[in-house]
């Protein structure tokens, strides 16, 4: 992996479950994420963000590739069965790249 | 009828008609804050001039109503729904917590009929929203050594719900009506429009529901009305034996009667993922709510009205 190559990993689920995610971004050492709003339609339905029971948030971490992967894998063993999630790993550039 | 139901039907025929209406979220966030806030501030300023040695058993009674309905609701789910336990478990602790906004118009109901209400019912209301969680819980997980309770106890006892109607009655109960006055043209007078912009929004939440409604037919439409019924009877029979006015049994039967849409479904998502969310809301925020708000509540006052004379 070239030095500024990192895995960007998103996560789009549920707005209730957004404590439970940071908590296990944090305890497997994710040094940061973003979280914002989101709105959709999947194979749960539409997910209008007309209020929390049916609001969905995206989160994005910037992370290398192992530490991405074995998020992902935990995400899918917790939460896939039970709750609306879509987990996927893109390629980045980054710059400061000391901070991922 | 009451012109804030109008706006029920208002939100309910755009949700239907799919509408581009839609109030933004942070104005819906805004309009329950402030209603709990008044339910709350309310309640405090007048439970300040009771003494608590006649509020504390009363309290107690209705905490027992709260962990006892839904063991009644779960096996008539089981058996006659033919719903699976976990189904089960969620649809008894719904019906079981009870609804902010089926008690702001009932509420709203009995003030315009001038009926008193008795300075408890929000202290009732705080006291039975969560009891029917954690029975609901329990029902569901049997002892699953697993579940992280104190992730499910901060989502119940921290809801939004809880933590504003606890705040404003600690707040109208420390500052007295005098403290209060300068709060009154926000909270109280505006009471009615903030309600009727709130069920605006409501009508909306509650058309969505009718997709879930259908998909799920009979069982939980005869379930979402046929179940506040019984349910407003043991809150009716329960307000008159500990001695509440007619408007207070009325108001006690509305709590009994409404099932939870917010803070049941957040609590029974995280410790109950497996129980089907759309199904407990479809019941109780399409079937249920509509139901209490334009049948149920006259239904209610009647009920109470009716135990006062027996009773007497």
């Amino acid at each position: 992996m070239q030095p500024n190559q990192r895995k960007l990993l998103t996560i789009v689920t549920e707005a209730l479950l957004e404590s439970s995610i940071t908590e296990a971004l944090d305890d497997h050492g994710a040094s940061g994420y973003t979280i914002v709003d989101a709105r959709g339609r999947g194979s749960r339905g539409v997910r209008d963000a007309g209020w929390t029971s049916s609001s969905n948030i995206r989160v994005e971490v910037l992370c290398d590739a192992a530490l991405a992967e074995r998020i992902a894998e935990d995400f899918q063993e917790r939460f896939y069965a039970d709750y609306a999630m879509i987990l996927y790993i893109s390629d980045v550039a980054v710059l400061r790249s000391d901070k991922f | 009828m009451d012109p804030v139901i109008w706006f029920f039907g208002l939100g309910v025929a755009a949700g239907l008609l799919r509408s581009e209406l839609r109030l933004p979220p942070a104005i819906y966030d805004l309009l329950s804050t402030l209603l709990l806030l008044t339910i709350g501030l309310k309640g405090g300023v007048e439970l300040a001039q009771h003494s608590l040695s006649t509020v504390l058993p009363q309290a107690a009674a209705v905490l027992l109503m709260g962990f006892t309905i839904p063991f009644l609701l779960y096996p008539v789910i089981r058996r006659v729904g033919r719903v699976s336990r976990p189904d089960a478990a969620s649809l008894a602790a719904h019906y079981g917590s009870v609804s902010v906004a089926t008690y702001a118009v009932g509420l709203a109901y009995l003030v315009a009929r001038e009926v008193f209400v008795d300075a408890q019912l929000p202290l009732f209301l705080v006291l039975l929203e969560v009891p029917a969680i954690v029975v609901g819980i329990i029902l569901a997980r049997k002892n699953d050594p697993n579940l992280a309770w104190g992730k499910v106890a901060h989502e119940a006892f921290l809801g939004k719900s809880i933590v504003l109607l606890v705040g404003g009655l600690l707040i109208g109960w420390i500052s007295g009506p005098e403290g209060v006055a300068p709060l009154e043209p926000l909270f109280f007078d505006l009471f009615k429009g903030v309600l009727a912009l709130f069920l605006l929004e409501m009508g909306l939440i509650a058309a969505a529901q009718a997709r879930a409604v259908v998909h799920n037919g009979a069982f939980l439409i005869g379930f979402g009305v046929l179940a506040p019924l019984p349910l407003a009877g043991i809150g009716a029979a329960l307000g008159t034996a500990i001695g509440l006015s007619v408007g207070g049994t009325t108001m006690l039967a509305v709590l009994a009667g409404s099932a939870s849409y917010i803070a049941a479904p957040a609590a029974m998502r995280i410790a109950v993922p497996e129980a089907n969310p759309s199904l407990s809301l479809a019941a109780s925020l399409g079937v249920t709510f509509p139901f209490n708000i334009i049948v149920g509540i006259p239904i209610y006052y009647s009920i109470a009205q009716w135990m006062h004379t027996l009773g007497v």
